[in-house]
C-alpha cells in the first residue's frame, strides 16, 4: 500500500494505542464470528469424525474411493479446461485478426458475433449448445470423447474466444503506432505487418491475461454440475461423494479448497509472468491490476 | 418463434424476477464490497488480513461452489431460507470480492502526488480521503466496477439454473421440460432476455464512463 504511508503520519503513541485497541476489537469480533460458526457446526454434529474421515484418514473405508473419484473429477476438469482454453486461443486470434483487418462493413458480422457471445451468460451458451446440437442433429459424437465434454468445451470456447479476441485487440492497440507505420514504410503488406510485427508483440503482453482467463475457464467447468448433463468434472464428483456419504459441508470444503489452491497458483503465475514481461514498460489493463496486487 | 410469442407473459414475469434478483444482488454486493475494501486499506492489520483472505478465497472459488454451499451446506446447519434468498446471498458474497478489487484498483490509480499534496497543505487523513483521493478513485473505479457488475448480471443465470425459481432460466426450463416445447425457440427467447439486460447495461456503462472519464 504505497498510499498508506502518504495518507497518514507515522503514528504517535496515542494513535498507536488506539490502533492497538482497534486490533484487539477486530480480533475479538473475528474470533467471535469463528466461534459462532464452530459452535453451530458442532451443535449439528458436523465435527463427527465419520463425516471427515473419508477425506482425511487413509485407514477409513471410503478414503481410497473418495480420492479416486476426486482424481478422476480433477482430470475431467483439466481436460475440459485445457481443451477450452486452447480452442479459445485459436478461434479468438482468428476473430481478433478478422475484426482488425476487415473493412468497415466486413467487420459487422465479427463484431456482432463478439457482442452476442460476450453478452450471453456462459451457462446459457452451454445449455444452448447442448440442446440445439441434439435438436439439429449435429454429430457431436464424431468428436473424440464423451458428448457432454464437447457441449461444455464448445460452450466455453464460444464465450472465451470472444474474450481472447478482445484481449488481442487491446494488446495490438497498446503497441506504439510507429510499429505498424514502420512495417508499411518498408513495403510490407497489411497481412505481413499483422503477422510479423504486431501479433508477435501483442502475444507477449497477452500471456498474463491468458493465464488469468484460464482461472475463469477452470471455474466455469464446474457449471457442468449445475446444468447436469452428465459430465463428471470435479464438482459433479463431489456431489456424487456427498450423496453417498451424506457430508455436503465437508465435501464442498475439500472440493472448494482444491479449486482455490489451483486457481491461486495460476493467478500468482500470471502476476509473475506479467512482471517478467513488463521490462519493456508496456502496460496493459492487467498490468495495472497486477501492480495493485503486488502493492497490497 | 411461436413458443416465445405464445408465452410472452411468462417470459415477462421471468424477466422481472431476474431483474429483481439482479437489483438485490447489485445493492448487496456494492455494500459488502465497499466494506471489504475499507477493511483492506484500514490501518488495523487484523482487518486488512481478513479483507485480503476474503478476496483471495472467494475470487479463486467457483460461484457454483458458493451456491452449492448455500443450498446444500447451510440446511445441514439448520439454516433454511428460500433458494431466492440463498441465491442472492451467494451471488453477493461472490461478487463482493470483485467489487472490492475494483474499488482498490481505483484507489491505487490515484497518483501518490495527489495525497502527498493534500497532506502537504495540512489536510487530515479523513480530509485527504474524502476531498482528494476518493472522488478521483471513484472516477477511475467506474469502468472496472461496471464490468464486475455486468459479469454479475450474467452470473445471475447460474443462480437461476440452480433453482431460485420463476426467473428467465426457470421459465425456459419449465417451457421445455414440463410443457414440451422444443428447445431452440425457447432458449433463444431466454437468451434474448439476458441480452436485453447485459447489452443495455453495457450501453449505460459506456454513457456513465464518458461522463466521469478523466484525461490522465
Amino acid at each position: 500500500m504505497s498510499e498508506q504511508t502518504v495518507l497518514y503520519d507515522v503514528p504517535g503513541p496515542r494513535t498507536l494505542r488506539r490502533q492497538r485497541i482497534g486490533t484487539v476489537v477486530a480480533l475479538v469480533l473475528i474470533a467471535g464470528l469463528l466461534a459462532v460458526a464452530i459452535q453451530r457446526l458442532a451443535s449439528r454434529g458436523q465435527f463427527d469424525p465419520e463425516l471427515w474421515e473419508p477425506w482425511l484418514n487413509p485407514a477409513a473405508d471410503d478414503f481410497a474411493s473418495v480420492w479416486e473419484l476426486v482424481g478422476r473429477g480433477l482430470l475431467a476438469t483439466m481436460i475440459a479446461a485445457s481443451l477450452a482454453i486452447v480452442l479459445s486461443l485459436v478461434v479468438g486470434v482468428g476473430l481478433g485478426v478478422a475484426r482488425m483487418m476487415s473493412g468497415r462493413y466486413g467487420r459487422i458480422p465479427v463484431v456482432g458475433f463478439i457482442e452476442l457471445f460476450r453478452g450471453l451468460p456462459v451457462i446459457i451458451t452451454i445449455v444452448y449448445v447442448w440442446r440445439a446440437s441434439a435438436e439439429l442433429g449435429i454429430p457431436i459424437r464424431l468428436l473424440p470423447g464423451e458428448n457432454a465434454l464437447w457441449y461444455l468445451v464448445i460452450g466455453l470456447t464460444l464465450y472465451n474466444s470472444v474474450i481472447v479476441a478482445e484481449i488481442l485487440r487491446a494488446g495490438v492497440a497498446s503497441l506504439p503506432r510507429g510499429q505498424g507505420e514502420a512495417g508499411r514504410a518498408i513495403g510490407l503488406t497489411e497481412g505481413q505487418v499483422m503477422r510479423s510485427i504486431l501479433l508477435p508483440q501483442a502475444f507477449r503482453t497477452m500471456l498474463p491475461a491468458l493465464i488469468s482467463q484460464l482461472v475463469v475457464v477452470l471455474k466455469d467447468t464446474s457449471l457442468a454440475a449445475v446444468i447436469g448433463f452428465g459430465y463428471f468434472e470435479l464438482l459433479r464428483r463431489g456431489q456424487q461423494i456427498y450423496q453417498i456419504l451424506d457430508n455436503p459441508i465437508q465435501t464442498l470444503f475439500f472440493v472448494g479448497t482444491i479449486f482455490i489452491v489451483i486457481n491461486y497458483a495460476l493467478s500468482k503465475l500470471a502476476v509473475s509472468v506479467e512482471r517478467r514481461l513488463s521490462v519493456s514498460g508496456s502496460t496493459s489493463r492487467t498490468g495495472a491490476d497486477a501492480a495493485g496486487e503486488t502493492a497490497g | 418463434m411461436s413458443p416465445v410469442i405464445d408465452n410472452l407473459d411468462l417470459y415477462w414475469s421471468g424477466f422481472l424476477t431476474s431483474l429483481e434478483f439482479i437489483v438485490y444482488s447489485l445493492i448487496g454486493s456494492m455494500i459488502l464490497g465497499t466494506v471489504i475494501a475499507a477493511f483492506r486499506v484500514s490501518p488495523i492489520p487484523a482487518l486488512r488480513a481478513f479483507g485480503s483472505a476474503w478476496v483471495t478465497l472467494i475470487r479463486n472459488c467457483p460461484l457454483t461452489i458458493v451456491l452449492f454451499f448455500m443450498g446444500f451446506g447451510l440446511p445441514e446447519l439448520g439454516i433454511n431460507y428460500s433458494f431466492f434468498f440463498f441465491g442472492v446471498t451467494g451471488l453477493v458474497i461472490y461478487t463482493s470480492a470483485f467489487v472490492c478489487e475494483a474499488l482498490r484498483s481505483g484507489i491505487n490509480a490515484v497518483d501518490a502526488g495527489q495525497a502527498e499534496a493534500a497532506r502537504a497543505i495540512g489536510l487530515t487523513f479523513s480530509q485527504t480521503m474524502s476531498e482528494v483521493v476518493l472522488p478521483q478513485a471513484f472516477r477511475s473505479a467506474v469502468p472496472p466496477l461496471g464490468s464486475v457488475q455486468i459479469a454479475m448480471f450474467k452470473n445471475s443465470a447460474v443462480a437461476g439454473a440452480f433453482g431460485i425459481g420463476g426467473d428467465l432460466f426457470s421459465v425456459g426450463k419449465n417451457l421445455t421440460s414440463a410443457q414440451g416445447y422444443s428447445y431452440i425457440p425457447v432458449l433463444t427467447g431466454v437468451a434474448i432476455g439476458y441480452l436485453i439486460i447485459t447489452l443495455s447495461a453495457g450501453a449505460c456503462l459506456a454513457l456513465i464512463e464518458r461522463k466521469v472519464a478523466i484525461a490522465r
